[in-house]
């Protein structure tokens, strides 16, 4: 397809290395600086020779930071877990509305299935501002502000249409024959699809299962503009830290850290679902 | 893989017929239902953005058809909110498609190293916005950022990145591409590896040059995924918001204030509701608008992709 000539080859290996430190650079100099004191930090040049540091570690997991100024708490273990609990109802609720709607939107054409689809699709891309200024006086009127139920339903709007699609697209791929044989051997609608739907869906429902926990984890707005301070996720959380903490950079450094980890493993874990995730299934991967 | 049969529904007799009409809406109704819950918070926004309506002045609220509209429409600084808007649009999307394409053509033979750096390539992707525009702060920091060591380095002693209007712009920018060329990246690096060999071992044969078969083979050919790709990143540079909020505000003055920031300070700094609203709505009208062709696209290369598995 090309010709691989040396220097064709070292250009390749030179631009690619250019590349590579873009966009990893970044990742890795702020999990260095998560490690140093603020000393180490504020160091000019800055250095990669420090004897590396938990204190930042320890002053977010234990809630209390000393410092000359005095004694500062922090909250940030409070939004790890929040966006733990966030994350994964939403997404649990997502798979439990969005996989029987899949499954009736790729087996019946029905008229209001289309529209629903592309209802949920098409707010998908709408401002979410839009939909969660209002929504904010509702949830003042409705007692859901200080809630966790209240942000699991708003985040329906990331997690379902990934889930609905995605998984539709699977549900489409799957013959119609395999699942008209094993009825005819007398087994109802719903073991058909739990029995053989279902587990042949399988890798497109991980997929879909694996990307919304992602964008859920790492939405910013809603949580924003709904939630209140002991309700809000690492990504408001985080913000907010900058602004309490001012220059512990070290610790905002570490906070960071924690932030991306869980989203950053998993994206290794599943790679090969990303591709057709991302695309909401219009590309292979 | 593919089915064809997949118009007709799943038919055993006329065993409960009702039973069998019912069940894709009972099926579908959570989701329907989901929808239902957007539609009412969007009806009201409507309804707010036709209304005078600051939380500060309860006592003027009244229904005034499309006056927040024409203000909006007469004020230099909407106008403003749209030529950042659609800047940072032009920029982004812009760098994102070059720098995606170029970086996908060097990664496009399968080997370990490729794959390994593809992969890798995906991690700012699957950072939040919101948490990469706070790595790029600490970098950027005047005192002690890395970033702004090299650029001493390299002749700007004291470049201030996002807090000067003049490199704002620039600096948010760069940090959109740094989270969203992946996501070209990925998409145009499948689109390349889908497409048929022929065309280029014909090349090859007759001994094209490379240029020729860069711009009459590869580029016509991955077209459909680019603009895909490109309308995608549209409407998701259009409303940015956790990138610009949690870098400046919308700031300094008012040289990064793109819709959804501008709408947000609108309401919750000078809570003036029906203003927020209105600003919304005009960039409801431009999402819808792209979201449409978007959607027609996106279907389009879905049928392609399921009909090659």
């Amino acid at each position: 397809m090309q010709r691989q000539t040396v220097i064709g080859r070292g250009v390749r290996v030179v631009l690619l290395t250019l590349v590579g430190l873009f966009f990893l650079f970044p990742i890795f100099w702020v999990l260095l600086m998560s490690f140093q004191t603020n000393q180490d930090i504020l160091r000019i040049p800055p250095s990669l020779v420090f004897t590396p540091t938990l204190e930042n570690y320890g002053a977010l997991i234990s809630g209390r930071l000393e410092s000359t100024a005095g004694v500062l708490e922090i909250r940030f273990m409070n939004n790890l877990m929040n966006s733990v609990i966030l994350a994964v109802s939403s997404v649990a609720l997502s798979l439990l509305l969005g996989i029987p709607a899949a499954y009736a939107f790729a087996r019946f054409k029905f008229r209001l299935g289309e529209d629903i689809a592309f209802t949920l699709l098409s707010f998908r891309f709408a401002p979410p501002l839009l939909v969660l200024l209002p929504l904010a006086l509702y949830f003042q009127q409705m007692g859901l502000i200080d809630t966790y139920i209240g942000l699991i339903w708003v985040y329906q709007l990331i997690t379902l249409p990934l889930i609905l699609w995605i998984v539709r697209g699977y549900f489409e791929d799957i013959s119609e024959d395999i699942e008209h044989a094993y009825r005819l051997d007398g087994n109802g609608w719903f073991k058909t699809f739990t029995r053989i739907a279902i587990p042949l869906a399988k890798p497109g429902i991980a997929a879909a299962t694996l990307l919304s926990f992602i964008f859920a984890w790492n939405n910013f707005v809603f949580a924003l503009i709904l939630a209140s301070a002991d309700k809000q996720p690492v990504t408001v959380g985080a913000l907010a830290f900058v602004t309490a903490s001012g220059i512990q950079y070290g610790q905002i450094a570490a906070s960071i850290v924690l932030s991306v980890t869980p989203t950053l493993l998993l994206a290794l874990y599943a790679q090969r679902y990303l591709v057709e995730g991302l695309s909401l299934g219009a590309v292979k991967g | 893989m593919a089915t064809e049969a997949l118009g007709r529904p799943v038919m055993d007799g006329s065993r409960r017929p009702f039973m069998r009409r019912a069940l894709p809406y009972l099926l579908s109704l959570p989701a329907l239902l989901v929808c239902i819950g957007i539609l009412i918070p969007f009806g009201t926004a409507v309804y707010y953005s036709l209304q005078r309506y600051n939380l500060a002045f309860p006592m003027t609220r009244g229904f005034i058809w499309f006056e927040n509209y024409t203000l909006l429409f007469t004020d230099p600084g909407f106008w403003n909110t749209v030529r950042v808007s659609l800047l940072y649009t032009l920029y982004t999307v812009g760098f994102e498609l070059v720098l995606g394409l170029a970086i996908a053509m060097l990664l496009q033979r399968r080997s370990f190293f490729n794959n390994t750096m593809s992969i890798l390539l995906l991690l700012p992707l699957m950072i939040a916005p919101a948490i990469a525009a706070l790595m790029w702060k600490l970098m950027t920091n005047p005192g002690f950022g890395i970033l702004s060591y090299f650029a001493s380095l390299l002749g700007f002693p004291d470049f201030k990145w996002a807090s000067a209007s003049s490199s704002a712009l620039f600096t948010v920018v760069l940090i959109d591409i740094w989270v969203y060329t992946p996501f070209m990246m990925v998409l145009l690096l499948a689109g390349l590896r889908a497409l048929p060999r022929q065309p280029f071992e014909a090349a090859e044969l007759d001994g094209v040059p490379q240029s020729f078969v860069f711009f009459r083979i590869t580029l016509p050919m991955l077209t459909p995924y680019i603009i895909t790709a490109s309308l995608f990143r549209m409407l998701e540079s259009i409303q940015q918001f956790d990138i610009i909020y949690a870098m400046t505000q919308g700031g300094p003055g008012n040289s990064l204030m793109v819709f959804q920031v501008a709408a947000y300070l609108e309401r919750y700094q000078y809570t003036n509701v029906g203003r927020s609203a209105a600003i919304l709505m005009v960039l409801w009208a431009i999402t819808f608008l792209l979201s449409n062709i978007f959607i027609k696209q996106w279907l389009r290369l879905r049928e392609r992709a399921r009909g090659v598995a």
